[in-house]
């Protein structure tokens, strides 16, 4: 196997990645079981490179190959076709470069205008189609839904998104900003900027403080507490269950307005910057922290025990929305749907993180259904409050410690890779920079664009009007896959 | 059922009685306060801030630009600071230009003007359908938050409605892109007149952190009046439903 070996959060020079021929490439990426992290070209001359990354979540190590495609060259057979998880990233990659991968089952656009694309249709008696969005009826981001259903059960759901393109990782290249990256994905805004951060001192080899890693830490656990708690109310609310949403909405509001007293933002945005974190917490506001995270706690513990001994909701979320464990490895799901389906992957604890360093990674019990997605993120929720009352420990411990140091210029023809398990699951962040020490090129990988594939499976064969409740359990990102 | 409802006991009453008097935390980051005097033309503001809504002799700051993260404040000696007034919006982006002689009481002062043909249109009830045209997340979550157990904005007869044909308006997150260009307008068009139309967070008025992507298009805001503009990124609930009871209100 020809591949480079490294670890989250590294720089590596780019000519140690190794440049393989594509053809036996191809045959290394259907051959391993190792999953698939970026795959993603990159303007060279006269050729395109393509960067493959796989994650080794046994041993914690990502491994890096790539390979050189002349220009003049505009297809190849497809790998899809033989190991499935790498249907989206050789959609996203004939729509960057233009390179078609031959007999790939489903060459559907991935974020350009799609005006003209023509929809699976299903004929037949008593069927039909419905079609929602780009506009929801909700307060939500747009994106396309078209249903195929026979009565009310629903056959195929066709996803379209592409709506909220920005054009994000141009602009990354451009005029990279702790701002800009807080603005990809509103909802995960210190998963994303942590991991910018890191890539970029990884880049210019820039160690900062213990403390400003911990506070990023307690950042991260924090959002996904606050994320969670209301997503669990949304899940409620999808069912009519209104006391759950109501209370979880309130408790969500204690977790976000303590976020806000840190650093100025109900969404925690100012907090990070490159080379470490503008606000500090101090042992006050670390006890307010812990204060309030046990009353958060006590409010979720009765309300999660109320809803679940509730056979009204129950009979709602067992057995809604399954997708089954080889789906979803098959699918590539990461994250918080995969570890609802049995997949156990955490990119906190499979990569080596000193800062999570004994916190016990907790066992899962996968129902692969919705109820399984409410549980998890219960299960998660609770593990989060634990997690973030050990970093306030480790915080409090290491006194006085500068909060920014300054960084450093990026080291010339380099390739770094961050990864961060943010509430959806693993945000990925790589770049390249050229030999002025310029970033020539920015990739991000949200999981969502990962797990929008999963949905539409999940919503197979379940009454319609269940849709909005399996689409609430995913959570998925709009921007954060249209970019 | 009886476990339920011993949760109503618990949560006991939630809602902000006072909402145009709602006290905000200290930290919070709102509108901005400018000191001449103390700026000594370093310049590291304008470098700091990505989005250009700095120009110091005079120090200016453009809340339509201003995404609120605080980075010019850090690098500065002390002309800007924060204050935790969050009653942003204005009718007019000339009003969201703050100067040193700008303090938070002749911002709200002057920023929204009455209209008596709102009031007596829409008579303190108003239904809007959301679109958001790009927007992170950020500023939807804040808007549903509006309508939860704390803001409680359906109270006052504020509403987020699932068709434009319910609506009274439109409000618009997000940079609007080039794919949302086309549901936007139809959105618009599809919403019965007299309608509003309000830009909601500084992507949707001014571009913010995308305004030089390729991927927009913003003729939209060309073509129709804007009704509103409200600032912040993501705009706080207490802002957006002080500005729309401003919006209405009799006198």
């Amino acid at each position: 196997m020809n591949y480079y070996v490294m670890k989250n959060n590294q720089r590596i020079n780019l000519l140690d990645i190794p440049t393989v021929n594509f053809e036996s490439l191809r045959a290394q990426l259907i051959a391993t079981n190792l999953r698939p992290i970026a795959f993603f070209g990159s303007d060279w001359g006269e050729n395109i490179k393509l960067f493959v990354a796989l994650a080794d979540d046994e041993k914690g190590e990502i491994l890096v190959t790539s390979s050189l495609i002349h220009k003049s060259i505009k297809e190849y057979e497809s790998i899809t076709k033989e190991n499935s998880q790498y249907h989206m990233f050789e959609r996203e990659f004939y729509e960057q470069f233009g390179i078609k991968p031959l007999n790939h089952p489903w060459l559907k656009p991935v974020r350009k205008n799609q005006d003209d694309y023509e929809f699976f249709e299903m004929q037949g008696a008593e069927t039909h189609q419905v079609a929602v969005g780009p506009i929801h009826a909700g307060v939500i981001e747009p994106g396309h839904f078209r249903f195929n259903c026979q009565g009310e059960k629903v056959y195929n759901l066709e996803i379209m998104l592409g709506y909220q393109h920005r054009g994000v990782e141009d602009l990354m290249v451009k005029n990279p900003s702790n701002q800009l990256v807080e603005s990809i994905c509103g909802d995960s805004v210190i998963a994303y900027s942590s991991a910018y951060s890191q890539l970029i001192e990884a880049l210019s080899e820039t160690k900062i403080t213990p403390r400003a890693e911990i506070i990023r830490r307690i950042a991260l656990e924090m959002e996904r507490i606050a994320i969670h708690i209301g997503d669990m109310g949304a899940i409620l609310g999808d069912i009519a269950y209104l006391m759950g949403k109501e209370t979880y909405a309130v408790t969500r509001t204690l977790v976000i307005n303590t976020m806000l007293e840190v650093s100025g933002s109900r969404f925690i945005r100012g907090l990070t910057t490159v080379g470490g974190v503008n606000f500090d917490i101090s042992a006050d506001m670390s006890e307010k922290i812990i204060s309030t995270l046990d009353y958060v706690k006590k409010t979720v513990d009765k309300m999660t025990n109320a809803a679940l001994n509730s056979p009204t909701v129950i009979s709602r979320l067992e057995k809604t929305g399954n997708i089954s464990f080889e789906s979803a490895q098959e699918l590539n799901m990461v994250g918080l749907m995969a570890r609802s389906c049995g997949l156990n992957i955490d990119s906190r604890f499979d990569f080596e993180d000193v800062y999570y360093k004994g916190i016990e990674r907790k066992a899962f019990r996968a129902t692969n259904d919705a109820y399984s997605r409410f549980r998890i993120r219960y299960k998660e929720v609770k593990d989060s409050i634990k997690i973030v009352k050990k970093l306030l420990e480790k915080l409090n411990k290491l006194g006085n410690q500068a909060l920014i140091t300054t960084p450093n210029c990026l080291v010339q023809n380099s390739f770094a890779l961050s990864i961060v398990e943010g509430w959806r699951g693993e945000v990925v962040h790589i770049a390249t920079t050229d030999e002025s020490g310029k970033i020539s090129r920015y990739k991000i990988k949200d999981p969502s664009f990962n797990n929008w594939w999963g949905l539409s499976i999940a919503v197979r064969n379940n009454g319609i009007s269940d849709f909005p409740l399996c689409n609430k359990g995913f959570d998925l990102s709009y921007c954060g896959f249209d970019l | 059922m009886f476990e339920t409802l011993k949760m109503k006991l618990w949560q006991k009453k939630q809602y902000i009685k006072d909402i145009k008097n709602a006290p905000m935390r200290e930290q919070f980051r709102g509108l901005p306060k400018l000191t001449n005097s103390i700026c000594n033309g370093c310049e590291q503001c304008i470098k700091a801030c990505p989005n250009n809504a700095i120009s110091i002799n005079p120090l200016k700051i453009d809340m339509a630009k201003c995404t609120l993260c605080g980075a010019c404040k850090n690098f500065c000696v002390g002309a800007i600071n924060f204050t935790n007034f969050y009653k942003l919006a204005a009718d007019k982006p000339e009003k969201l230009i703050v100067t040193e002689e700008i303090t938070p009481e002749l911002y709200y002062q002057r920023a929204i003007e009455v209209r008596k043909e709102i009031y007596s249109i829409f008579n303190r009830s108003i239904k809007f359908r959301q679109v958001s045209a790009g927007g992170c997340n950020g500023c939807e979550m804040e808007l549903n938050a509006c309508g939860n157990a704390n803001f409680d904005m359906g109270r006052f007869g504020i509403d987020f409605v699932a068709s434009p044909r319910h609506a009274d308006g439109i409000v618009i997150t997000g940079p609007i892109t080039k794919n949302m260009a086309y549901a936007l307008e139809d959105c618009y068009k599809s919403t019965p007149d007299p309608k509003v139309v309000i830009l909601c967070g500084t992507c949707a008025i001014s571009g913010g952190v995308f305004k030089d992507s390729l991927e927009l298009n913003r003729e939209f805001l060309d073509k129709y009046k804007i009704d509103l503009y409200i600032p912040g990124c993501p705009v706080h609930p207490l802002t957006f439903i002080n500005a729309i009871l401003d919006f209405v209100r009799k006198k």
